[in-house]
Order: C-alpha cells, then sequence, then structure tokens
C-alpha cells in the first residue's frame, strides 16, 4: 500500500512534527512498507466480531468529584522551560 | 558453605541479611555502588545513578532498623527502577531528549510501593526511547551492552533493567512490558521478567506508552525473588482507572509449589515458524523436560491467530501512543526548540528535534492510522482481531494451565544488526507480543545457554490473575534447570 509523499506530510502536519526532506522520504518508504505488512488482517473476517478496547474488563469506575489540591505548585513550574510568574511563557500565538 | 560475593546474593538473601543485621544497608549500598561504577562504564544500564540519594536513604533504613522498625520487606535492599517510573527530586527521562530535563513533581505507585517497602533507589535504568524498541539501541542516552557480551544488545526496551540485574548492578528492578519490553530482555540477559495481568500492577505516574497493553513488572535474578517483588508493586490504586481491585495473594510461597499435574500447553503456532532457532528450541524442550520430569502433563494447544498479532499489535500500540505522545510539546516541562517563531512552529521544532527516528515513526503510524478515513480499516479492525486472539488463549487455558514457548526467536544479537529494518526488529517480539494483547500476565525464565554462551528463556503464559501457577511453574524449570544468573563480568 503506496502512501504518497502529500499524506505523509499531511499526518506529520496533524501529528506537528516537522520533518526535514530525507526524513518524508524515508517514512514515506517505511510506512508503506509496515501498512504493507499491517494489510493481512484483511483476511480475517471480523464482521461479527466486537472490538477488544481493553483486556480486562471492569467496566467504568465511579469516584465522588471532590478537588484534591496539589500543594506543590513551584516542584510543576519549576519545569518550565520558560515562565513567567506562576505562567508557562510561550512564543506568540496569534501571528502577523 | 561458599563464599557468595556480596552483590550476588538473592534479592531475598540481601533482605534477611539486612534484617538479621549480618550487614548494614549503608554497607549494602556502597558495594553495590563501587559495582556500577566499575562495571557500568561498560555495560551502561543507568541513565542516572544516585549516590547520595542512595546513601543518605540506607542510612536512615539503619536508623530505623537500630530502633527495631522494618519499614517492609525490601527494608535497606538496593534496586533500581526503568527511567520511565516517575521519581520525585530523581530526573526522569523515559530515554528521551525531550524529557532529558525532567524533574517529576510526584512518584510513581510503584516507586512509592518499592519505598514504602524499604527499598533503597541506586538509580534509574536506561532503555528504548519511550519503550519504543526491542534492543535499547534507541535511547537519547545510547545503547546498554549485554552483560553476557558487550558486542550484544541486552534487549528491550527494559534493557537497561534486565543488564543491571544480570551485571548485578542491583538486587531487582522493576521494569514495563507493553509487547514484550520486560520478557525479552529477562530472556536475553538470563535473568527473571514478570508482565502481570493488566490491571493487577498501577500504572500511575509509569509514562504511557500504549496505555491499553502497558503493565510494570519485576526482573530479578531469581523466581522467587520476582514473586517477592511481584508482591509489592501489585495491589489497587484508585489514581489508575484499569488498575483491578482484588487482593494481591501470597506470590512468594506459589514459587515452590509442586507442578504434579500441572497442565503444560504447547501452542504449536509458536514452533512451526522458521523464524525460531534451533538452539532455542531445543533450551525450551529442556524446560518441558524439567517440567514432565516434575510430574506436569504436556498437551498440544492452538492459538490458531497467533500470525495475526504482530501486525494487531503495530495497528494499536502507534495508534496509542501518537494520542499519548501529544502531550510533549514544549510548553509546561522537558525540551523546547529554541529556534522556533511562533507557537505551531515551536511546538513541530521541539517534537521534531525531541524525539528520536524511532518514536516519529510510530507516532506517524498512529496518526494515519487514527486519521479520518482510515480509523475502521486500521484501528478498528485491529481493535476485531484483538478479540480473536483473546479468545484463542480463552480456549488454549480451558485444555491447559500454563503455555510453554520460546520467549525470543534467538539470542541477543548484535549492536546495530536490526537498526536499519524496523520490521526485522519488531519480530524480535513475535512470541511475547499476543500476551499483551490478551491481558494475560506472562514470565520468562532462563533455561540454557547458546553454543556461544548467550543466554535462552522460556516463556510461561497462564490465564488472567494466575500468576502463582506461573510462578510454580518457573520455580519448576529454575530447580530443574540451574544456570549461573550472574554475567561473569570482570571489573
Amino acid at each position: 500500500m503506496a502512501i504518497t509523499r502529500e499524506e505523509v506530510l499531511h499526518v506529520a502536519r496533524l501529528a506537528r512534527l516537522s520533518l526535514s526532506e530525507a526524513e518524508a522520504d524515508r517514512l514515506r518508504l517505511q510506512l508503506s512498507a509496515i501498512l504493507d505488512y499491517v494489510k493481512q488482517l484483511d483476511r480475517l473476517d471480523t464482521r461479527d466480531v466486537v472490538p477488544t478496547s481493553h483486556a480486562v474488563e471492569t467496566g467504568t469506575p465511579f469516584r465522588d468529584d471532590i478537588v484534591q489540591p496539589f500543594g506543590d505548585r513551584e516542584a510543576i513550574l519549576a519545569n518550565a522551560p520558560d515562565r513567567q510568574n506562576d505562567c508557562f511563557r510561550v512564543p506568540r500565538i496569534i501571528e502577523d | 558453605m561458599t563464599n557468595v560475593p556480596v552483590h550476588e546474593w538473592t534479592l531475598l538473601e540481601a533482605a534477611r541479611k539486612v534484617r538479621e543485621k549480618e550487614i548494614s544497608a549503608r554497607e549494602l549500598t556502597s558495594a553495590l555502588l563501587a559495582r556500577i561504577e566499575t562495571l557500568d562504564p561498560k555495560v551502561h544500564a543507568y541513565i542516572t545513578v544516585l549516590p547520595e540519594a542512595s546513601t543518605a536513604l540506607a542510612s536512615a533504613c539503619d536508623e530505623d532498623l537500630a530502633k527495631g522498625v522494618v519499614r517492609g520487606p525490601l527494608h535497606g535492599v538496593p534496586v533500581g527502577l526503568k527511567d520511565i517510573f516517575c521519581t520525585r527530586g530523581a530526573r526522569t527521562t523515559c530515554g528521551s531528549r525531550i524529557l532529558h530535563n525532567f524533574d517529576p513533581p510526584y512518584d510513581a505507585c510503584v516507586t512509592e510501593k518499592i519505598l514504602g517497602a524499604g527499598a533503597v533507589l541506586l538509580g534509574k535504568h536506561n532503555m528504548d526511547e519511550f519503550a519504543m524498541g526491542s534492543s535499547t539501541e534507541t535511547s537519547y542516552f545510547g545503547p546498554t551492552r549485554n552483560p553476557w557480551d558487550l558486542s550484544r544488545i541486552p534487549g528491550g526496551s527494559s534493557g537497561g533493567t534486565a543488564a543491571a540485574v544480570a551485571a548485578a548492578m542491583c538486587f531487582a528492578g522493576v521494569g514495563t512490558d507493553t509487547g514484550g519490553s520486560i520478557r525479552q530482555p529477562a530472556s536475553l540477559c538470563g535473568v527473571v521478567g514478570v508482565k502481570p495481568t493488566y490491571g493487577r500492577v498501577s500504572r500511575y505516574g509509569m509514562i504511557a506508552f500504549a496505555s491499553s497493553l502497558d503493565q510494570g513488572g519485576p526482573i530479578t535474578r531469581t523466581v522467587a525473588d520476582a514473586a517477592m517483588l511481584l508482591g509489592v508493586i501489585a495491589g489497587y490504586d484508585r489514581r489508575d482507572s484499569t488498575c483491578v481491585d482484588i487482593p494481591v495473594p501470597d506470590y512468594l510461597s506459589a514459587a515452590d509449589r509442586p507442578v504434579k499435574g500441572l497442565r503444560v500447553g504447547l501452542p504449536k503456532e509458536y514452533y512451526e515458524g522458521g523464524g525460531l532457532s534451533p538452539e532455542v528450541r531445543e533450551a525450551v524442550e529442556k524446560a518441558l523436560k524439567a517440567l514432565t520430569d516434575q510430574g506436569a502433563v504436556a498437551v498440544e494447544v492452538s492459538l490458531p491467530h497467533t500470525s495475526f498479532a504482530l501486525s494487531t499489535y503495530y495497528l494499536i500500540a502507534p495508534a496509542e501512543a501518537s494520542s499519548n505522545l501529544a502531550r510533549y510539546d514544549g510548553v509546561r516541562y522537558g525540551y523546547r526548540s529554541e529556534s522556533a517563531t511562533g507557537l505551531i512552529e515551536m511546538m513541530s521544532k521541539t517534537r521534531a528535534e525531541g524525539f528520536g527516528e524511532e518514536v516519529k515513526r510510530r507516532i506517524m503510524i498512529g496518526t494515519y492510522a487514527l486519521s479520518a478515513g482510515y480509523y475502521e480499516a486500521f484501528y478498528g479492525k485491529a481493535q476485531k482481531v484483538r478479540t480473536l486472539i483473546r479468545r484463542d488463549f480463552a480456549k488454549a487455558f480451558e485444555v491447559a494451565d500454563v503455555l510453554l514457548t520460546p520467549t525470543a526467536p534467538t539470542p541477543a544479537f548484535r549492536l546495530g544488526e536490526k537498526t536499519g529494518d524496523p520490521l526485522t526488529m519488531y519480530l524480535s517480539d513475535i512470541y511475547t507480543i499476543p500476551c499483551n494483547l490478551a491481558g494475560i500476565p506472562g514470565i520468562s525464565v532462563p533455561c540454557g545457554f547458546s553454543a556461544e554462551g548467550l543466554p535462552i528463556g522460556a516463556q510461561l503464559l497462564a490465564d488472567s490473575f494466575r500468576e502463582e501457577t506461573l510462578f510454580a511453574a518457573a520455580g519448576a524449570i529454575e530447580r530443574g534447570l540451574p544456570v549461573p544468573r550472574t554475567a561473569p563480568l570482570k571489573g
């Protein structure tokens, strides 16, 4: 299943990955090979099969909606690549 | 009595000797730190070593013991963690540049449990980046080497943990297994590795790869050590909504339970493929003989959808990974690209520079498989085949208590041998992947060596929450086929 260079670039945009020319070319070939391989699943008739999303069925767990404060805001903010007071600083969002 | 060097003691021996004050936690820790200092430059099993923190923790354990306080079954015993478990006060990188400087504000549940049991954390083990790999070669921090042959890979993704345990640079470690990442490196490094039932061990604070498959578990040199350590880390945790609330049995006592009458299933599909090395087949046959010599009964079983497992896995795992890894955007923590002007450009460049090749490849596969128009054909289809694979196992467990298979098709391969072709690399997990898809528990136990002196492991699989059966069968193989567990590395 050959995928095109445009598809590779489209998926990369969805995934927020900027690719070099060489990476895009390599990924086109590798993704095509992997998708070819996984197409073997089409040989199986799964019309009446219920999908498995989790192997151990536990149902949906519920809990009371109670706020539990974390307590150490500084430990979180200390990881910020760029911060201003108690905020994470990012490059401009609205471009010119 | 022969004089076994301190570092070669089992986890249970080390714990007993500290409790009985034959050795202090401080002495034990400094012996292991010295061994890491000598050997780790060759093996590179650790991303981060914590000499000051571990020494301080060992001293605190000694002070507690002097007052008669035993923190738990791991009191004063040095262990390590795969660098995927968040540790407050020790950076947690997941083997990636994008988290190279991440200092978690909280501990993972597994971290809390081992520290609560009294363990001394020596450091954080190397791993394939975001646990994506089968050789530990995708780590941003460079590869780990197999302690039995430094020109070879230790397996992966928990290769650092398996190598550290095999080289006696810790008494035990905890790894994670999404498609074989505990069992395959355990097999290749000649140690014991357990992938518990999905939901047995909390995933809280364990950096997510594929959430419906990931499970943490012990890597140790003996079956009894693994059983004891699983008893420490297993159990309900409300912070992981998939963690199952059922009691934790006494795994340790299961390790020497007799296997007379145990029905050992041999899935024929696992022995038919051309990729299985004759040496591995022979070693696994010896493991079977060890079981039948002790009264177990062999039965042939069939898992007809085995050949579809790899495809199923390589759609489900990347799809879930592409979603889980969306959080790494350079905003709140970790690496941020310096060269961007706008926000979207910053995120795209951060991810391009922060992730390695294998991680990007899987994000791309996963994003493609989940994208509009393809979801049903790929992810939806794979989830249906996953049901067929689960049914295969359910049927097999009607006639067998445990299944015996090879863990990996070959012994450890050489560094660089498979990095060029992703599909060839993926094939090294062919026997371990179905277990994760079915959610059942598995163990790899050493059962011999190749002619070149490389370890070989046998895999045992049981039905959900039947870890005790695994420990009984693995214990019987260990008793029947005693093999050395510590790699003969010269300092």
